[in-house]
């Protein structure tokens, strides 16, 4: 057994498992955190993204006492005070999201690529960033003009203000 | 409209909880005492079992059970069954082999379960799996359905000789083979369907609890019919009466027909829950999804159409044979018979047509629906024909099309159907006309001077849904009936909850179905509760399957409207002493046309409940419900068209455009339709250019059984697509809704294959057109060019 002692969106959280035990089992088994989903055995699908440390990562591939120490969010942190975080918003207005279950990586991948890219995103780049997420049912055509319309929207706004 | 009504673009009421990871799906759901399964699956595709030995398992940490075959068969649990009758032409019934939710003597493909494991955790349930000792005795295992109808393959179900289940025909083969012989030509020509893992992205997985103080079994599942699931788990597998078993299917993550079927899981984990005394939960892996859902697709046919001087098809011949897999899954045999050759006649007018089909059985997973579900198979046979014909007459492809359209309505063809309405023109000139079809030559002359080869290539796909009239689908041997049932609730408040037998897994529900009640009663949406998935709380349903919701589903909610609706408008006319003929209901007031006498919704409701003034011997309370059985099926109809370039030196296809001109009849929230045309477009795209299930044909190993070797449409691999709809209304509803769930997945493959064999100058290419395959064609075809 390994303790594992991590802040996750926010609130410091400590649990024992076994050694074995992934940090997306730990977060889902554990502290509770559906949200974030498993899709594959392989690291290909991205249902399981978190951010870890600021960065986006398959929280699948990574063991829980790996993460142990560090700062994680999930999507169910993203969200401030019940208000939707922009990607959030932009995945409901652009019907960026169908079954639902490959959205929770979906968002927190293109948080952290918008922040990552400065505002300089295009239909190109957006489709090979998530190369690592695969959804069923959009065909990734909403989720990409999602992912557009909310790097424009956050990025646009302090564009503006620097103006 | 109305702003929330039928036509808006309604942004979804579910996806607050679906974005902020709220959403629950069955692996979500914890019980208290809850426990964890891991399945024993056979590693041979074709064994005798010799013995079973679970004494180290069963000390190895945390294990609770180990429990097998013999045990579930000792306790009554029945066979898994297929529930659609078909006879071969000789009249024999189909042959179904006994497929048994936990083999006892007999494996019959890679994963076919043999014992379930419950211990405390998953990870302890898996470490005990790997123990259980199972002796097999390999038998040879066959994979293809062709080498399963030779002499010597081995036979995987004493039922049915040779691994043939039924050899059946449709059409008039006497009509069909004098078209041929008289035709002035004919076209022969073999097709291949890829075989396909439907590859929802949430894994199937179950929770099986059983109460021992009520004797009572709930079942939470990954399902897209619950109702059908605890329907037949009663009736057929003796798990518990219908009485006894609650089946719950919570947000479903997807499901393109693999969450139809009844699966060995949900049965063996309510059997173990009972026999063990927790409850427990099951959840598959993606490894396990790929050896264990329902494939798709997987035929093998060979066609000849016949044409007349003038370039009119006269005859139309078809031979298929369809892998069903080891065992025959619970729809398997409609999908390559009555959704397969009933469309065989396309958007044209076909005089004469028979199709042959047999199905077979082979050492790999079972076969049956996905999106489309023998549609696709049609639709991909016909428009590769169509377009090889055209290349081989000569003449252009739009042509040749035009000219063979059916274009009088109601259309009868000689496979069954017959077509209500539709306008094939309007959907291919749609479908030119952004596709700039014209302007095509001057760019494939501009790909050619940098070197690269461009094709252009469509498809005019019609396709079968809103399954289906009970009658004719029982005729058929259907063994259940195709209606849907609604109720409609208002709450003494006004506020309303919509009951419904379908069940959403993405399609969004929650908003379309409050969409239809805001339109009628001029309620907001957010007064709309939608309520499905859940045999206690709904009384009956068929779910969701064939893009059946809309036509189905929600005109059961429309009688069920309507009657609300009557009872409503008696109350308000009895309150407001008017003639009940005056009373009309609009945004949200209950008013007496022509005067400024009016009542809000919720005072109606209100009076309903109080029953304080209520017309003479009504009964207090306004709640309806009611059953809708359709009278035909719906004709969605359109034209897909696919332009593409290909790199000579490694064999890609790059998509530059991909256009779709759809006809869904009445829609009722566009953005919706959109998301289902832009999934299965991915879906089609998918099977014409990455997916294809790969077993060893010398030993029956699944070779993609992962992410890593099976691919997946990709946001990379796709580009944006291009949509437009021609809606002409469907006569037989009352929304006039056609249904728009499978057709992307339905018309896009051959749009797509007829482009790429445009661009390489050849006719014939297999699904999925791989870098490797289509440059091995082009090396091909430059050493004929050099040759000549
Ligand atoms: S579950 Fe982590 S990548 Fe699929
Ligand atoms: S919305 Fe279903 S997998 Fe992406």
């Amino acid at each position: 057994m390994a303790k594992v002692t991590l802040t996750v969106n926010g609130r410091a959280m400590a649990g024992e498992c076994d050694d074995r035990t992934l940090l997306v089992h730990f977060i889902r088994d554990r502290l509770g955190l559906t949200g974030t989903h498993v899709g594959c055995d392989t690291t290909q699908c991205g249902a399981c993204v978190v951010h870890m440390d600021g960065k986006s990562v398959k929280s699948c591939s990574i063991l829980a006492v790996q993460a142990s120490g560090s700062t994680v969010t999930t999507i169910e942190g993203l969200a401030v005070q019940g208000e939707l975080h922009p990607v959030q918003a932009a995945f409901n207005q652009h019907h960026g999201l169908q079954c639902g279950f490959c959205t929770p990586g979906m968002v927190m991948t293109a948080v952290d690529m918008i922040a990552r890219h400065g505002g300089q995103l295009d239909e190109a780049t957006v489709r090979q960033e998530l190369e690592g997420n695969i959804c069923r049912c959009t065909g990734y055509h909403n989720i990409v003009k999602a992912v557009l319309s909310a790097n424009e929207q956050m990025h646009g706004a302090q564009r503006q203000a620097a103006e | 409209m109305g702003m929330e009504g039928i036509g808006a673009r309604v942004t979804r009421k579910e996806d607050k909880r679906f974005l902020t990871g709220k959403g629950r799906y069955t692996d979500d759901m914890v019980v208290p005492g809850m426990k964890h399964a891991f399945f024993v699956r056979s590693p041979h595709a074709h064994a005798r079992i010799t013995g079973i030995d679970a004494s180290v398992a069963l000390g190895m940490p945390g294990v609770i059970a180990v429990l097998e075959g013999k045990q579930l068969q000792a306790d009554g649990i029945g066979n898994l069954i297929c529930g659609w009758m078909v006879h071969s032409k000789d009249g024999t019934p189909m042959k179904m082999g006994a497929w048994r939710p936990l083999a006892i003597d007999t494996v019959r493909y890679v994963g076919d379960a043999v014992a379930i494991v419950v211990a405390d955790s998953a990870a302890e349930a898996r470490d005990a799996a790997e123990a259980v000792m199972v002796d097999y005795d390999e038998l040879p295992a066959v994979t293809t359905s062709l080498a399963a109808l030779g002499a010597d393959a081995p036979q995987i179900h004493p039922e049915a000789p040779g691994n043939l289940i039924f050899d059946w025909q449709i059409g008039d083969p006497a009509a069909t083979d004098a078209a041929i012989a008289a035709a002035a030509h004919v076209i022969e020509i073999d097709i291949l369907n890829n075989r396909l893992s439907p590859n929802p992205m949430e894994p199937r997985a179950t929770l099986g609890i059983y109460d021992e103080a009520e004797d009572h079994f709930t079942c939470y599942t990954t399902s897209q019919n619950p109702h059908v699931a605890r329907l037949v788990m009663s009736a057929f597998y003796n798990v518990a009466p219908e009485n006894k078993l609650r089946v719950i299917a919570p947000d479903v993550g997807g499901g393109f027909g693999s969450k139809i079927y009844i699966y060995p899981e949900e049965i063996v984990c309510l059997w173990a829950s009972k026999k063990t005394g927790v409850p427990v939960k099951w959840t598959s892996d993606r490894t396990e999804a790929f050896l264990t859902d329902a494939h798709g697709r997987d035929h093998v046919s060979t066609v000849k159409m016949a044409f007349d001087k003038d370039h009119r098809i006269t005859g139309l011949k078809v031979d298929t044979v369809a892998n069903l897999g080891a065992y025959m899954s619970l729809f398997s045999s409609a999908v390559p018979t009555y959704l397969y050759a009933t469309l065989l006649s396309g958007q044209y007018a076909i005089p004469a047509i028979h199709a042959n089909v047999r199905t077979v059985y082979t050492n790999t997973v079972p076969v049956d629906a996905y999106r489309g579900a023998g549609r696709p198979e049609a639709t991909y046979l016909l428009e590769r024909t169509i377009e090889t014909a055209a290349r081989e007459l000569g003449i252009s492809p739009v042509e040749l099309r035009r000219k063979n359209f059916i274009r009088t309505f109601p259309y009868q063809t000689p496979v069954i159907m017959t077509y209500d309405a539709g306008d094939y023109e309007a959907s291919l000139s749609a479908a030119m006309q952004a596709a700039d079809w014209d302007g095509f030559p001057a760019r494939r002359a501009q790909s050619e001077a940098r070197g690269m080869k461009r094709g252009i290539g469509m498809s005019c796909y019609i396709e079968a849904c809103g399954i289906a009239p009970s009658q004719a689908v029982g005729s058929l041997g259907a063994g259940v009936g195709l209606w849907e049932s609604a109720e409609v609730r208002v709450n003494a408040v006004g506020t309303i909850e919509v009951l419904t037998g379908s069940h959403s897994h993405g399609q969004g529900h929650e908003t379309t179905f409050a969409q239809l009640v805001a339109d009628r009663l001029g309620v907001p949406i957010a007064s709309v509760n939608i309520v499905h998935g859940d045999t206690d709380k709904v009384q009956m349903g068929m779910g969701t399957y064939g893009s059946r919701s809309g036509a189905v589903g929600m005109s059961a909610v429309v009688k069920a409207l309507d009657k609300v609706e009557m009872k409503a408008k008696k109350i308000a006319a009895h309150l407001m002493e008017a003639d009940e003929a005056d009373i009309v209901i609009e945004n949200g007031d209950v008013k007496v046309a022509g005067t400024d006498k009016s009542l809000p919704w919720f005072q109606v409701a209100l009076a309903a409940y109080t029953a304080h003034n209520l017309p003479s011997g009504m009964e207090p309370g306004l709640k309806e419900s009611a059953f809708y059985d359709p009278s035909n099926f719906t004709f969605p109809a359109g034209c897909y068209i696919a332009e593409v370039e290909i790199d000579p030196e490694t064999g890609k296809t790059e998509i530059l455009q991909f256009v779709a001109a759809d006809d869904f009849g009445n829609i009722i929230n566009p953005m919706i339709v959109e998301g289902q045309v832009h999934g299965g477009l991915a879906q089609g795209i998918g099977q014409a250019l990455l997916e294809e299930v790969r077993y060893d044909e010398n030993n029956g190993q699944l070779l993609t059984a992962s992410y890593m070797d099976y691919a997946m449409p990709r946001a990379d691999d796709l580009p944006s697509f291009s949509l437009s709809h021609q809606n002409t209304p469907c006569p037989g509803n009352p929304l006039g809704i056609k249904g728009c769930g499978e057709a992307g997945a339905i018309g896009s493959p051959p749009a797509l294959m007829n482009a790429i064999t445009d661009a390489i100058g050849i006719n014939t290419l297999s699904m999925p057109a791989t870098p490797l395959k289509v440059w091995s064609a082009l090396q091909a075809v430059q050493m004929r060019q050099a040759a000549e």
